[in-house]
């Protein structure tokens, strides 16, 4: 079945900028899938749409059974309860902990303590980072900030994982780490993950479903893909 | 269960909130305690200028002189026409002999002169002394009286109460006016201040609204936290009008400038008009910080 239904998608910015052009795209439950391209492609805005950040101009973008377009401000909170972000600057509150960090996406939504303190400290354990719960970001090395994310991201268990370019900042060893995460993420959990890239020794060596957008025009969608260079 | 454990977090996040970005609470606090100060010296003003034309109002007669030789007939005719009157709440009537009897009562002098007239050749009238329900129309009851058979002379002390009704009446407006002018005012600085209480947490928000909060967890801390913030806002006010009020009211001896403009008695006016600062402080907390997060909920 599919997660991720997207029907004619077009969307254009307020400056005049159109982004994507027609898409059309389905993602099934439990892939891992790249999105690939260079600036400009429509990568981060295809993400954005994903979680409604941005609302596509045309078309229609179901994701588990929601109809984000016509999804209201107010009830965009039913949507991203069943994702999880993960970006490329972590988005991680200094002024908290580890713990208390993981624990916000929990508390927000009103969960039980003994519920939270159990959940986050799995999804602390799945990233690796179990001995770090009472350090602060600022004390934690990129990846690490990261990989906090990422356990904020699948502590409520969503369906979905969405990654904004999360090894951006990092240096290729950390990145595989990221990527070595994700993927168990994506194999214990079965949480659907997609990933907007533009690493190519990543999308290599990861052998994953890719998504090859070039200005805004969806040119390539493969199963064990890999990052063409004539495309950026 | 869910939403109390939701309500005891945003108390708890509220006050969290107010403690760490202290020097940014302190400021709303201190423009909410100034405008209270205000607020509550013009709640005092209305309310004793409400209280002192309703005195004087309730005083206010209109006395009706018959003419000397009205008989009972004629008396029961204007009686039938004073009722007739839709301003009026109630009248007394007084024959010739019973304001013979109540002069001679007041003075010595009075009391032999009237005696030395016999009842036909008194120079005193029968009267109706005639309550009305608005003052402000109370020109023109008179004038209809006036217009009535056998009416000689109709008073009410024109010039002074027309004055002065005038002038409690435009008092009143202008305090009724200053008030809520402060209490938008009041708002308006405390949407600033809170907003950058609130801007500095622009990330702490759009970080909520990924996670999936729903606007109305993100909102309820911040608007505790406004809450909190017209609370102790409201705490000097009300020390000063409660303190203030007692020594002002002592020091004037209960009235202000003569007998007439009497003020209210400090218990229970005060507690009313703390109650009513704490009130406008808390709503004005509520309002300035509800649509000072509004903004961010758009992420």
């Amino acid at each position: 079945m599919d997660l991720i239904r997207i029907r004619n998608v077009d969307k254009k910015y307020k400056n005049g900028v159109t982004a994507i052009y027609d898409l059309n795209l389905a993602i099934e439950k439990g892939a891992f899938v790249f999105v690939i391209g260079g600036s400009g492609s429509g990568k981060s805005t295809l993400i954005k749409m994903l979680y409604r950040e941005e609302k596509p101009t045309k078309g229609q973008i179901i994701v588990g059974g929601l109809d984000v377009a016509k999804l209201r401000n107010k009830k965009v909170y039913k949507l991203r309860r069943k994702l999880g972000i993960v970006f490329q600057d972590y988005r991680l509150l200094p002024k908290l902990t580890v713990y208390e960090n993981v624990a916000f996406a929990m508390e927000v939504i009103g969960a039980k303590k003994n519920e939270i303190r159990r959940k986050v400290l799995k999804a602390l354990e799945d990233v690796g980072l179990k001995n770090k719960v009472h350090n602060y970001p600022d004390q934690l090395s990129g990846g690490e900030q990261q990989r906090v994310a990422i356990a904020r991201a699948i502590v409520n268990n969503p369906k979905l994982l969405l990654c904004d370019e999360p090894t951006g900042n990092l240096d290729p060893e950390k990145s595989m780490e990221i990527m070595r995460v994700l993927e168990e993420i994506n194999k214990s959990r079965g949480t659907t993950i997609i990933m907007a890239t533009h690493d190519k020794d990543i999308v290599n060596k990861m052998k994953k479903q890719v998504v090859t957008l070039k200005d805004g025009h969806l040119v390539d969608f493969k199963r064990k893909g890999t990052y063409k260079n004539e495309v950026v | 269960m869910k939403l109390f454990r939701m309500l005891g977090r945003s108390i708890r996040d509220a006050f969290k909130s107010v403690i760490r970005n202290f020097s940014l609470s302190l400021a709303s606090i201190s423009c909410i305690t100034i405008t209270l100060i205000i607020v509550a010296v013009a709640i005092i003003a209305s309310f004793n200028v409400q209280n002192f034309t309703k005195e004087i109002e309730k005083d206010l007669t209109i006395v009706v002189f018959l003419n000397n030789k009205a008989n009972e007939e004629d008396i029961e005719k204007v009686e039938k026409k004073l009722k007739a009157i839709d301003n009026i709440e109630s009248y007394d009537f007084q024959s010739k002999q019973e304001v013979k009897e109540q002069m001679q009562k007041e003075s010595e002098i009075f009391n032999t002169v009237l005696d030395e007239w016999d009842d036909n050749e008194s120079p005193l009238k029968d009267t109706f002394q005639v309550k009305v329900k608005n003052v402000e129309k109370i020109k023109a009851t008179a004038n209809k009286i006036k217009r009535m058979d056998q009416v000689s002379v109709v008073r009410y002390g024109e010039g002074m109460v027309d004055q002065l009704v005038n002038a409690f009446s435009s008092i009143q407006k202008v305090t009724y006016g200053i008030v809520i002018a402060l209490v938008i005012v009041t708002i308006f600085l405390i949407i600033n201040t809170i907003k950058l209480t609130i801007s500095a947490r622009k990330r702490e928000i759009s970080i909520m609204r990924l996670v999936g909060a729903s606007n109305f967890t993100i909102k309820t801390p911040f608007i505790i936290e406004g809450m909190i913030l017209g609370l102790l806002g409201s705490i000097i006010p009300i020390i000063f009008t409660t303190y203030g009020y007692l020594a002002f009211y002592k020091h004037f001896d209960g009235h202000l400038f003569s007998e007439l403009i009497k003020l209210i008695k400090p218990e229970p006016f005060i507690y009313t008009t703390s109650l009513m600062i704490i009130g406008i402080g808390i709503l004005v907390g509520m309002v300035g910080s509800a649509s000072a997060v509004k903004k961010y909920l758009k992420i």
